[in-house]
């Protein structure tokens, strides 16, 4: 054997190892990042199992209808068509990017270069083509995103309670976004131009849209430095995904998974209909006819919500759905009043006490009483207070969140359990009992209107 | 007129067609017994054969459930699905939102199951029916009118179109305000609101709508609700525009023009 030959057995085992050495990390990586990421899923499944039952079995035809219309077809947000088209591109393009995801995946654990290549042939250009102008589709939507929340900064993106972290949260979500569809692209120039070269591995593919016309920036770079600016893109475009996806259960962009069964679940009655409680009617019924009463039918414990745990686990799915748009609180006439209610704000409460309570649980094995709970440590009495029960928010919600009913069970604890009302609500309830009607009138006027 | 209860037409051994409900506001309130004898002159016009409840008739529990009290609430369903039951009535309509999505969506979980109509549907229905004819050229020809949806009436139960129809039928322009139907604005009286003082803030509920429908420029505002009546007729006094603005149900309407 030559010296030459030496050397270049010596060079391709090399390459063989660094190959090898890359399938090892990329596997440990994604082992990794699958494992914390359903670990999180499981624990945020036993928050939201925190909430007490609730039947939704009713209806599964309908149901499934509102999963399509509301979760898939973003019925909703097409109230607002503008920021509506911008978020139906940007959601259908990181989506459709995704199968994407899959060939590198098995690049990654195989070791091969573009697998589907040779299989779809002339199909495939096409294919990461049509990705590719999907990536520029997206990539120029988070731009417009990011510059209508902090440059033209629309109001209800623009509000206090979303200082710190929710507002860091947002940003970092749509730099995130801009950042991994560069790499993509980027990555498919330095790939295309290997090609140019004939550099080995690089399975020859025909042009792609977009990094097909890109190439001229890399002109004259030799083999080793293109394949280290696509290696490298190629590394932190799949680390970016698998951190990405990781940081989902921490950021309002969860709810590009949970819209789906929250519209599943979402309220089919009238959205005037207020929860019905079973154990006040039953009170009330045997208080009335009490031989009605079971032997040992059991005194209701406690009214109404103060912590997480009383409220339904639809409750507190809704709260990790939330995406913190604010189309909410944009339409409550309280906030548009300047009261302090917000129902963007009730949502937001809710998930970050009930993160509490998870740490908490994972601290200690359960629940260690921590002196706190969402009434009063989140939400005031007074926002509370404000709200005139007009389901405006409930209406404008588009991933099927229903603030009013956590609003009304905080309220009854507030009235059942504490017995906290304003004094009027209280001179209020002592008319109705005593002359069933809200005012101080009496009984016998009721008709009186009939000789008016 | 004579307005007969449900208690005179069971001494007789009948049942009347249809029990109007005239809820709190439409009993006791001034300004909304207007409206409550609006809609008892039309009722009487058509000849519908309707009764009311009278001394019987009790609060829904409304405002005690919005408000949180659940326990009252209860207590007052419990005497009025009796009551009502007890005379086998079939049909209610009524003139408030608030009344109307209890009986319709809350009383039938408790044992309280008719058919019930908002007084705006039983309107239009009485008008497609031809049984109400708007006289020509009447009190608002020719003039600019802006709907208030109610909460309850509209988002609360998807009833948007119905009293529109009624508003189309008078030879008007009807103009909408900014925020209408699904995305309409409260009057601030609902959950209770209308029982307490708001909270502090930076305007009323009620002077921000009644701003938003004197943008408009309509000079009459027609409602469904006697408390968005109350709201924005304060909404409107504030602006002091009460002289050539005026906050009328549809039923006072209706009754002016047959
Ligand atoms: S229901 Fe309450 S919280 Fe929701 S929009 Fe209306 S006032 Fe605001
Ligand atoms: S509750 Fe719905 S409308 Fe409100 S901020 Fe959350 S996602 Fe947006």
């Amino acid at each position: 054997m030559t010296f030459d030959a030496k050397a270049s057995t010596f060079e391709l085992k090399l390459a063989c190892q660094m190959q090898i050495a890359q399938q090892i990390l990329f596997m440990i990586c994604a082992v990794a990042a699958i494992f914390f990421f359903t670990k999180k899923v499981k624990e945020m499944r036993r928050n939201i199992l925190l909430g007490r039952d609730e039947d939704i079995s009713d209806n599964k035809e309908q149901r499934w209808k509102n999963m399509i219309l509301l979760a898939l077809g973003q019925k909703k947000m097409f109230k607002k068509p503008i920021p509506a088209l911008l978020h139906l591109v940007v959601y259908a393009g990181f989506i459709i990017i995704n199968i994407e995801i899959l060939e590198i995946l098995l690049d990654g654990v195989t070791g091969a270069h573009r697998l589907f290549a040779p299989m779809l042939g002339s199909l495939y250009a096409f294919l990461v083509g049509f990705f590719e102008v999907l990536a520029v589709l997206v990539l120029v939507g988070c731009v417009v995103f990011y510059i209508r929340r902090n440059i033209l900064k629309v109001k209800r993106l623009d509000m206090p309670e979303l200082n710190g972290w929710p507002r860091n949260d947002a940003n970092l979500i749509l730099i995130t976004e801009v950042v991994l569809m560069s790499l993509f692209i980027i990555m498919n120039v330095a790939d295309l131009s290997l090609q140019q070269l004939g550099a080995e591995h690089y399975t020859k593919t025909d042009s792609f849209w977009i990094s097909g016309s890109l190439t001229g920036m890399f002109s004259g770079m030799s083999v080793g430095t293109l394949v280290a600016i696509e290696r490298t893109c190629w590394w932190l475009h799949i680390i970016g995904v698998l951190l990405f996806l990781n940081y989902l259960p921490y950021s309002k962009h969860l709810h590009i998974v949970l819209a789906f069964p929250n519209a599943y679940y979402a309220k089919l009655n009238p959205q005037g209909e207020a929860k019905n409680m079973k154990e006040i009617q039953n009170e009330v019924l045997y208080m009335m006819e009490p031989d009605k009463a079971p032997a040992e039918a059991a005194a209701p414990t406690s009214f109404g919500a103060k912590d997480i745990k009383d409220l339904s686990w639809k409750n507190l799915l809704d709260a990790y759905s939330c995406t913190e748009c604010g189309r909410c609180t944009d339409a409550c006439p309280a906030n548009m009043t300047g009261k302090k209610l917000s129902p963007r704000k009730i949502m937001m409460d809710t998930r970050d006490r009930m993160e509490e309570v998870g740490k908490n649980i994972n601290l200690n094995g359960e629940f260690k009483d921590d002196g706190k709970s969402l009434l009063h440590g989140y939400i005031t009495t007074e926002e509370l207070r404000a709200c005139t029960t007009c389901q405006a928010c409930v209406e404008a919600c588009p991933v099927s969140i229903d603030p009013l009913d956590i609003i009304m069970q905080l309220r009854r604890n507030l009235i059942m359990e504490e017995s906290s009302a304003p004094g009027e609500w209280n001179m209020m309830f002592g008319n109705i009992e005593n002359n069933m009607a809200p005012w101080k009138f009496s009984p016998d006027d009721r008709d009186a209107w009939v000789n008016g | 007129m004579s307005i007969k209860n449900m208690a005179e037409y069971a001494a007789n051994g009948e049942v009347p067609e249809v029990l109007f409900w005239v809820g709190c506001a439409g009993s006791f309130d001034q300004r909304a017994q207007r409206i409550t004898r609006a809609f008892t002159q039309i009722l009487d016009k058509v000849g519908v054969k309707f009764a009311i409840l009278g001394k019987e008739e009790m609060c829904t529990g409304d405002p005690a459930r919005r408000a949180g009290n659940e326990f009252l609430f209860q207590m007052m369903a419990y005497n009025n699905i009796n009551t009502i039951n007890a005379y086998g009535v079939k049909k209610v309509v009524t003139i408030c939102p608030h009344c109307f999505n209890v009986f319709k969506n809350e009383y039938p979980k408790l044992g309280g199951d008719y058919e019930v109509i908002h007084h705006t549907t039983f309107l239009q229905q009485l008008i497609n029916e031809g049984k109400i004819v708007l006289k020509d050229g009447g009190a608002f020809k020719g003039k600019k009118i802006t709907y208030h949806d109610s909460c309850y009436l509209g988002r609360g139960n998807g009833i948007y179109e119905a009293p529109r129809e009624v508003l189309q039928a008078f030879d008007t322009e009807l103009v909408e305000m900014k925020r209408c139907r699904s995305n309409g604005m409260c009057c601030g009286a609902g959950g209770a609101q209308m029982f307490k003082e708001e909270e502090t803030g930076t305007n009323r509920v009620n002077f921000e709508r009644a701003e938003q429908a004197l943008e408009t420029g309509a000079t009459i505002i027609a409602a469904n609700c006697p408390f968005c009546t109350t709201m924005l007729t304060d909404g409107v006094k504030n602006k002091e525009k009460e002289d050539s603005v005026k906050v009328l149900d549809i039923a006072e309407m209706v009754a002016m023009s047959i």
